[in-house]
This record gives structure tokens, C-alpha cells and sequence, in this order.
């Protein structure tokens, strides 16, 4: 034991494990608290309303340090809208992700559990929302009400939630099998406490790294949907920006690309973030290095 | 008479995977024609030799030392497309398991006539009529019809035929055969040896057989060679040999595989006490720690190969005391 | 000769599905504000309670819903997705004439796109590990992350503004009236830039599988047999490896198209392509809701019938699928 305790190797121990301590995964997990704490405080953090004409037009990048990443054509600050664009991107990211995560696990679950004529039915809901083009299915649901960041998030969580239930079902398929749910089943537990307690803790890392993915997926739809103008006109998103700077597109440039680059940095954060954390679940599945 | 120089020979041949070798340095020789059973329990390199004589590795493993001599060559160091003049022409390989050593997306026929096609100018259709000749050769019946299928469409023993025939596809003078019947039925293992041993003499081809099935040794091959943990401990011709092992783990493996027939199966190696693994960090003779005879002589430095008859190696300190009538050996 | 059959066989298994999302879109289309009497008289000015009472007799829409549902259905299966208020036409035809343009990006793109992305995943399979692949798995992991109609718009800026090469919107030069081989010149020039925004995301994700793919068929043991026969590797990594690995990356390319058609709208929004992506977008600013409805029905539609084509290309590379 004193020997342990004296051995220098004994140290990296208290370290991240290996497969984590990959550069590119812990720039991925800053970036990631970065954008959260921009959205958190974005209040504190942008200097101006993002809606009110604050400075001269079409200021570039870095020309007037009070607006650091220059102006629209309106004189509308696009760090502030940056920021504080971070919160309708981010907010309907997580909600319609979580919203998906639910929809998806109650049916995958459900049908791997169960199996026989539940699992074909359930499956057939699935590959029917998985048949139809989600955006357009999106576009669609929003049609139905004014447009306000819950109905984007919902409309992207009704749409978006197939993947998870496939990757449920799978879990659940295997894990009913296992021994410990066998035991469960054998004490006589009821059906319900043996899924919620005993198999989803189980199946839940899987989900979450699934999850991950949706709320990539989110960011990205929840773009698209208000660089089409579908969004609330009084809530400024990433996406809003970019559409907004597709009319100068040709000449000022910067007013689309740098909200894009925001959402490419965070989108690819999230992804990294899946796919390390995919192979830390599943060895196997990444190349051996 | 001088004599003949042998098809194939290993040459302190080393293999490994970084960090970790498992083949330390074997010495083989394979003559014109001889049948050659490479003897061991699972895990101890066996594959990997086999693999290393025509550098068909695993991705990380490695050629680390020694050398493959083959018709003045020395298949270690040759560029590779020289080498491959030699894969399929004049060295083929059988592997073990039939289930996946095919192409599931390709006609059978087309398979074996690939080997045809690369190493002799041939017609297709020329090559399409000899690969018609190969399968029947090795028993399949209805060759014609089967050469479009898949392998899909065909069993385990039936698939080994076809691999069998594209191995002999252009003669080749040596054929390796890892465990070329392991994962078949038992009825069937002793008919696919059978054809292995017909088209051996048929076509004058010698014949590397890996194997952990001691009856098969002794009734389709000449000489064999006891591998254990990456090391040649015994080699001898057939006939002395199951006459009288002269290593200790020689005659485990014979004491083990006695009572159950021929057929002897892998965990019946249990019966020698520990496994493979208990030779990590052994460095001496690396059965030390399972042997019945070890004195702490046997723990400084690896015994070297010595001749121990005609035609006869073993690599034991204590093999004046193994040849000793002992419980070990009595059994047999 | 498979292909009738396939057909068959998946069109009865494609029929519940249809039959759940004609379902869909009836709730849909009865959560919408209004209905399509309100629509028509809000166009045409002012109508008086009563008429709009006989219109909606005259609709059907005082039936009970199970007979409305019965007759959307019969009006979907023989291709009648009622009328636009906004054009004053059948929303079958409206959509016909937006359709080639949108299957001509999405055909291109989908072909750009699965083309380079097996050759890329090829190329970070055979260097895995080494720079090649780090240098493009990043790219392509890049790619996987960016909204395609910031693609789009990046594109632009290069492309077309700084450059100057490709046209920057439209499907052809407005007022050129051109012919023959010139026309078709223009219309593939026109065609480049959007093609590719919609394609890049696509070619990460084929990218992306084709490398796995191939990565599990090279440890395969038929790998090993191949060259124990000596043969070129060049040979083994196309007749074995891809061979094999473009069973599952051809499985996967069927279920993106969806996906690819819900990017087309946004990619058409950004080139003016005058496909389905702009009629859409019209249709929800006129509220249009027969309209959309039929768009989503439509592609439905055409996402199940790609399927049963990729399905048998699946069954023609895979023989154990065939039999
Ligand atoms: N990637 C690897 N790294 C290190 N050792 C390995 C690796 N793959 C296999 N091995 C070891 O190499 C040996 C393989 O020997 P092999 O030639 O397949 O044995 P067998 O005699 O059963 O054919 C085993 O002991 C195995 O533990
Ligand atoms: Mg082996």
C-alpha cells in the first residue's frame, strides 16, 4: 500500500481518462461552456440591445471598437446580436432535444420491451416520421400557429425524434435479456419499474450520446427555420442574422458569415463532443489508433 | 545424393505486435512434398507464423527478426510485388474459418478463377473451364452450375472445398492450412483431410498443417512441430514421435488427447495445470511454470533446440528426466 | 428482373406508411387556422355568412370528420390534393411544374454528393490514421456541422462575387432565350453552386460511412484471402472492399433523401431556384395549407419510391439479399 502511494504513476489516475484527454474534445467541451455562459449572461455580456440602431451603418469588423464585430445595414451592433442570439439558438437546441429525447425513448423503449405487434406498430409510427422530409414536416407544423420559439421547438422535437427511438429499441431489445432485468422479472417487479429502473439508467448513456446528436440537429433546423423568416421577428437568432445579411451578401458579407461561423463552431463542438463520447461507449465502432 | 533443398524454411523467425512478440524466434524446415503439422494450443502463434510466411499480418503486427527462405528468396524482405508472384502461385493459404474467408458478394467461380487469372495467361473463359475441373477435383458436385453461386448457397464444408480448390488453383508447391478444419462438423473434418492428403500426393505439394488436434498429426502428416508461447519445444517424424514425446508438454498434450479419442478438443489442455499466459515474463523456458519436472535451472535462460534422435529436436533441460518412465508418461 | 418484384413487394409494405402520414396531414390540416372557405372568401374580399355556409356545404366540410378523412384519402390516392387558393389551380399541377426543377438540384446534388463522399471515406479508410485521414476527417466533420444554407451563401461570396464564375441565383439566364447545347450550358451553370450547397453536408455524411465501412470490410478474413491469391491491391480494395462496403453506405444514402429534400427548400430559398423550396415558402406566407400539405404528401411520396429504388440496388450488390 505505502509503496502505491509513493509510485509517481499512481498520479495520472486523478486525471480525465485517455480517450478523453484528446485535445480536440476538451477545445469542443470550451467552446460548448463557452456559448452556455454567453447565453446564460448574454444580458451582461452584449452591449446593446441587438434590435435598437446603435451606430453608424455597415460598420466592418474591427473598424469601431464600440462595436467590435461592426454593424447592419440598420446600425444594429452584431455582437449583441450575436450574443444574445445565443439563447433562441441554444434554448430551442436543448428543448426540442429534450423534447425529442422523450418522445423517442418512451416509444423505442415500449417497442424493445415488448417487442411483437407493439414493436410493429411503434416502428411503423417511426418510419413514418422518419419517411416524411423533416423540415418540410417542420414548416408545416408551423403553419398552425404564430411563430414563437415553443412552437419552433416543438415542431422540431415532433419531427426530429426517430433516431432516438431506434437507438432505444436497440437498447431495449438487448437489455431485456440481461440478467439483472431476468432477476427483476423473476422477483415479480411490475413492468413499469422494471423499465424505468432497472433498464432506462442502463440504456441512458447511449441516449444521451444520441441526444447530443439532436441537439446538434436542433441548432441546425432551429437556423434554417429562422433564416427563412419562420421564426418570431422579435426574437433575434443565429439564423435570423444570417438571413438578415442575405441582402448585402455580395458586399458585406461578414453580417451572414460570422453568426454562421457561431453556428458552425457550436454545432461541431456538439459533434465532436457525440462522437468521442460514441467511442467511448462502443470501443470498437472508432478506427484503432 | 545431394540433397534436395526444402520448400520452405524459417529461419529464427520473429513476429509481434508492438510491445507485445509472440513469436520468439522458430526454426522450421519444410522438404519437397512432407506434410508438416505445427502443433499448439490456441493463442501460442500458431496463425500468426503462418500469416508471417506470406506477410498477410494483421494490420499492427510485424515481421520483427529472422527470415522466410522460399525458392532462394527470402519472403521477409521481398518488395512486395515479387512477393506476390509467389501468394497463390507458389505458396497458398487456407484459413480457418470457411463462414468468412469468402466473398460474400462475388460468384464463387469467379474466386478461384482470380487466382488462375493473376498468375497465368489464360482466357477467361479457359480459366472459367479449370476452375469447372478444380471444383469437381475437390468434390463438389455439380461444378457447373455452382460456379455463378454464392457462397451464401453453401455450407461449411462445402465452402472449405472451394477454398481448397482455389488454394491448388496453379499448383503450388506448399499449402498452408490453418486449422483448415476446426470449425466443421467432425464427420465432415476427416473427409475435407482426406481430400487435403489425396490432392497433396496428387500434385506433389508440400503441406504446412496447423492444427491443435493431435489425431489428425499422426494420421495426415509426416514430421510435427509443438509450438508452445511463440517457441518450437519439440519436432520429430511421426512414427517416434507418438511412440514417445520426449518434451513435457509434448506429453501433456498426448496424455491430454489420448482418452478422448483422436478428436481432442482445446480445453482438454487444461489438464496440463495454467494456460499460455502464465509464460508472460518467463525467462527461461516458458513451460517452466507449468512443468511438472522444472528445476530452477530452467527459469535462467530458454533451452535451445537439441537433437535428440534422427530427424529429432527438443529444446528441455530435463529431458533425460521427461524420458524417465513418469506418471506423465505412463498414462500413455 | 427483380425490380417488378421489389416493387411489389415494397409498394404493399410502403402502403401503411403513406396511409399514417395521409393521416398526418389530415390533423395537420385541421389544426390550421381556418379553413379553405375563409382562405377563398379572404381572396376574394368580402362574402356573407351565408355563402360561406353553402360553400362549406358544397365543400363537404360540415361532414363528420371520419367521412372527410375518407374522402382526403381517396383524394390523395388518386392524386387530387384539392386547390390552391393562392393560384386558383389544382395543388397537383402547381407542384408538377416546381418539381423537375427540385428533383434536377437534389439528382445532381444526391450524385455529387454520394460520388465524392464514397471516394473521400475511401481515401480516409486507406490512409486511416495517418494525416490524409485526419486532414479530412476534420473537413468532413466540418462540413457534417454546417447549416447548408450558410454553405450557400459562403459560396456565393466566393464564387460568385469575388470570382465571378457561377452565376449567384435563378436556374437559367433570365431573357437569354437560348437553344440547344447553349441552354444546356447555362442551365449546368446555373446548376453548380446550389448543387454543391446542398451536396456538402451530404458528402460528409456518406464520407463518414463509407470510412467505416470500409475500415470493418479490410479487417474482413475475405480480405486475406485475396491476397494470399496475389492480387494487386488496387484490385482488392475495389472488387472486395468497396464492393462490400457499399452494401451499407447504399442502405443509408435511401434514408437521407428525406433529409436532402427538407434541404433543397432551404438551398432554393437562397439561389432562387424556382423549385419546390420557393412554392413552399409562398404558400405559408399566402397560407396556402393545400398547398403545403400536398408538397409533404408529394415528397413523401417520392422519398418511399426512391427507397424501393434503392432497395433493389441494394439487392442487386448484395447476393444473399437476392435469393
Ligand atoms: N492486437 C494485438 N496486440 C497484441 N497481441 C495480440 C493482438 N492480437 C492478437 N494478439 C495475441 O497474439 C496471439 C495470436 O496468436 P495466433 O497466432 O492467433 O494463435 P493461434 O495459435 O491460436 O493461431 C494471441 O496470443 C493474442 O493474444
Ligand atoms: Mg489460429
Amino acid at each position: 500500500m505505502s509503496l502505491l502511494a509513493t509510485d509517481p504513476n499512481d498520479r495520472p489516475r486523478l486525471r480525465l481518462p485517455k480517450s478523453l484527454r484528446n485535445p480536440l474534445f476538451v477545445l469542443a467541451v470550451i467552446v460548448l461552456l463557452g456559448v452556455l455562459v454567453m447565453a446564460v449572461f448574454a444580458a451582461q455580456i452584449a452591449p446593446y440591445d441587438p434590435l435598437d440602431m446603435v451606430n453608424m451603418p455597415f460598420l466592418w469588423p474591427f473598424a469601431d471598437p464600440s462595436s467590435p464585430l461592426g454593424t447592419d445595414q440598420l446600425g444594429r451592433d452584431l455582437f449583441s446580436g450575436i450574443v444574445q442570439g445565443s439563447r433562441a439558438t441554444l434554448l430551442v437546441g436543448f428543448s426540442s432535444a429534450v423534447l425529442g429525447l422523450m418522445i423517442g425513448t418512451c416509444v423505442g423503449a415500449l417497442a424493445g420491451y415488448f417487442g411483437g405487434w407493439v414493436d410493429i406498430i411503434l416502428m411503423r409510427v417511426t418510419e413514418i416520421f422518419q419517411t416524411m422530409p423533416t423540415l418540410l414536416l417542420i414548416i408545416v407544423i408551423l403553419a398552425i400557429g404564430n411563430p414563437s420559439i415553443p412552437l419552433i421547438a416543438i415542431s422540431i422535437g415532433l419531427a426530429a425524434w426517430p433516431m432516438i427511438a431506434r437507438l432505444a429499441r436497440a437498447e431495449f431489445l438487448s437489455l431485456r435479456e440481461a440478467d439483472f432485468v431476468m432477476a427483476a422479472r423473476a422477483l415479480g417487479y411490475p413492468t413499469g419499474r422494471i423499465i424505468l429502473r432497472e433498464i432506462l439508467p442502463n440504456a441512458l448513456p447511449t441516449l444521451i450520446v444520441g441526444a447530443s446528436v439532436l441537439v446538434a440537429n436542433g441548432i441546425l433546423l432551429e437556423s434554417a427555420v429562422s433564416f427563412l423568416n419562420l421564426g418570431d421577428p422579435n426574437v433575434v437568432s443565429w439564423g435570423s442574422l444570417i438571413g438578415n445579411g442575405r441582402t448585402q451578401i455580395r458586399s458585406e458579407w461578414y453580417l451572414s458569415a460570422l453568426p454562421g461561423v457561431a453556428t458552425v463552431l457550436t454545432v461541431l463542438s456538439l459533434n465532436i463532443l457525440g462522437d468521442r463520447l460514441t467511442d467511448i461507449l462502443n470501443p470498437r465502432s472508432g478506427e484503432r489508433s | 545424393m545431394i540433397p534436395k533443398p526444402p520448400v520452405l524454411e524459417l529461419l529464427k523467425l520473429e513476429v509481434g505486435f508492438p510491445g507485445a512478440p509472440i513469436v520468439k524466434g522458430i526454426d522450421l524446415k519444410i522438404e519437397e512434398g512432407e506434410k508438416v503439422a505445427l502443433v499448439g494450443e490456441s493463442g501460442c502463434g500458431k496463425s500468426l507464423t503462418a500469416f508471417s510466411i506470406l506477410r498477410l499480418l494483421p494490420q499492427a503486427a510485424r515481421i520483427t527478426g529472422g527470415q522466410v527462405i522460399f525458392d532462394g528468396h527470402d519472403l521477409a524482405t521481398l518488395p512486395a510485388h515479387e512477393l506476390r508472384r509467389i501468394r497463390g502461385k507458389g505458396i497458398a493459404l487456407i484459413l480457418q474459418e470457411p463462414m468468412t474467408s469468402l466473398n460474400p458478394v462475388l460468384p464463387i467461380g469467379l474466386q478461384v478463377a482470380e487466382n488462375i487469372l493473376q498468375h497465368e495467361k489464360l482466357s477467361r473463359r479457359a480459366a472459367k473451364e479449370r476452375v469447372i475441373e478444380l471444383l469437381d477435383l475437390v468434390g463438389i458436385p455439380n461444378p457447373r452450375e455452382r460456379y455463378t453461386m454464392y457462397p451464401h448457397n453453401f455450407s461449411g464444408g462445402m465452402r472449405q472445398r472451394v477454398m481448397i480448390a482455389m488454394a491448388i488453383a496453379c499448383n503450388p508447391r506448399l499449402l498452408i492450412a490453418d486449422e483448415p478444419t476446426t470449425a466443421l462438423d467432425v464427420t465432415i473434418q476427416a473427409q475435407v483431410m482426406d481430400l487435403l492428403e489425396d490432392l497433396c500426393s496428387k500434385l506433389s505439394m508440400a503441406m504446412l498443417l496447423i492444427t491443435h488436434d493431435l489425431g489428425a498429426v499422426a494420421q495426415w502428416t509426416d514430421r510435427v512441430a509443438v509450438m508452445y508461447a511463440g517457441r518450437i519445444v519439440e519436432t520429430a517424424p511421426i512414427a517416434p514421435f507418438f511412440a514417445g514425446p520426449q518434451h513435457p508438454y509434448s506429453q501433456g498434450l498426448m496424455n491430454s488427447s489420448v482418452d478422448d479419442g483422436w478428436h481432442y478438443s482445446s480445453h482438454r489442455l487444461t489438464e496440463i495445470t495454467g494456460n499460455v499466459h502464465s509464460a508472460l515474463g518467463e525467462r527461461g523456458c516458458a513451460f517452466a511454470p507449468r512443468c511438472p519436472l522444472a528445476a530452477p535451472g530452467c527459469r535462467e535462460t530458454p533451452p535451445p533446440l537439441e537433437l535428440a534422435g534422427p530427424d529429432w529436436h527438443v529444446a528441455c533441460y530435463r529431458r533425460a528426466e521427461a524420458m524417465a518412465p513418469s506418471p506423465v508418461a505412463a498414462s500413455h | 428482373m427483380g425490380l417488378l418484384r421489389t416493387i411489389r413487394r415494397t409498394a404493399l409494405q410502403a402502403l401503411p406508411t403513406m396511409f399514417g402520414i395521409v393521416l398526418i396531414a389530415f390533423i395537420l390540416l385541421h389544426l390550421m387556422p381556418g379553413d379553405a372557405v375563409d382562405a377563398i372568401s379572404g381572396m376574394s374580399g368580402s362574402s356573407s355568412q351565408e355563402t360561406m355556409e353553402e360553400m362549406r356545404a358544397a365543400y363537404g366540410l360540415n361532414d363528420s370528420l371520419p367521412v372527410q378523412f375518407i374522402r382526403y384519402v381517396a383524394g390523395v390516392f388518386t392524386l387530387n390534393f384539392g386547390m390552391s387558393i393562392n393560384y386558383s389551380a389544382p395543388v397537383l399541377d402547381v407542384i408538377m411544374e416546381r418539381l423537375p426543377a427540385t428533383l434536377t438540384l437534389m439528382f445532381t446534388a444526391f450524385v455529387l454528393a454520394l460520388s465524392s463522399g464514397i471516394v473521400i471515406g475511401w481515401a480516409m479508410a486507406v490512409f486511416a490514421g495517418r494525416w490524409v485521414d485526419r486532414l479530412l476527417t476534420a473537413g468532413s466533420l466540418l462540413l457534417y456541422s454546417a447549416p447548408n444554407f450558410w454553405v450557400g451563401l459562403m459560396i456565393i461570396v466566393y464564387f460568385s462575387a469575388k470570382l465571378q464564375l457561377f452565376p449567384a441565383g435563378g436556374a437559367e439566364t433570365i431573357g437569354a432565350d437560348l437553344q440547344g447545347w447553349a441552354w444546356f450550358t447555362d442551365r449546368l451553370h446555373h446548376l453548380v453552386l446550389p448543387s454543391c450547397a446542398l451536396a456538402a453536408f451530404f458528402v460528409a455524411i456518406y464520407a463518414r460511412l463509407t470510412r467505416a465501412a470500409m475500415l470493418e470490410v479490410l479487417r474482413q478474413d475475405y480480405i486475406r484471402t485475396a491476397h494470399s491469391k496475389g492480387l494487386h491491391p488496387m484490385l482488392i480494395q475495389f472488387r472486395h472492399g468497396l464492393r462490400n462496403a457499399l452494401i451499407p453506405v447504399t442502405t443509408v444514402a435511401g434514408l437521407h433523401l428525406g433529409n436532402m429534400l427538407g434541404g433543397a427548400v432551404v438551398v432554393e430559398t437562397v439561389f432562387n431556384w424556382p423549385g419546390l423550396g420557393r412554392l413552399t415558402m409562398n404558400a405559408l406566407a399566402a397560407r396556402d395549407t393545400q398547398v403545403l400539405l400536398g408538397i409533404l404528401l408529394l415528397s413523401s411520396i417520392a422519398v418511399i419510391v426512391t427507397n424501393v429504388l434503392i432497395d433493389w440496388l441494394v439487392s442487386w450488390l448484395d447476393p444473399r439479399i437476392r435469393s
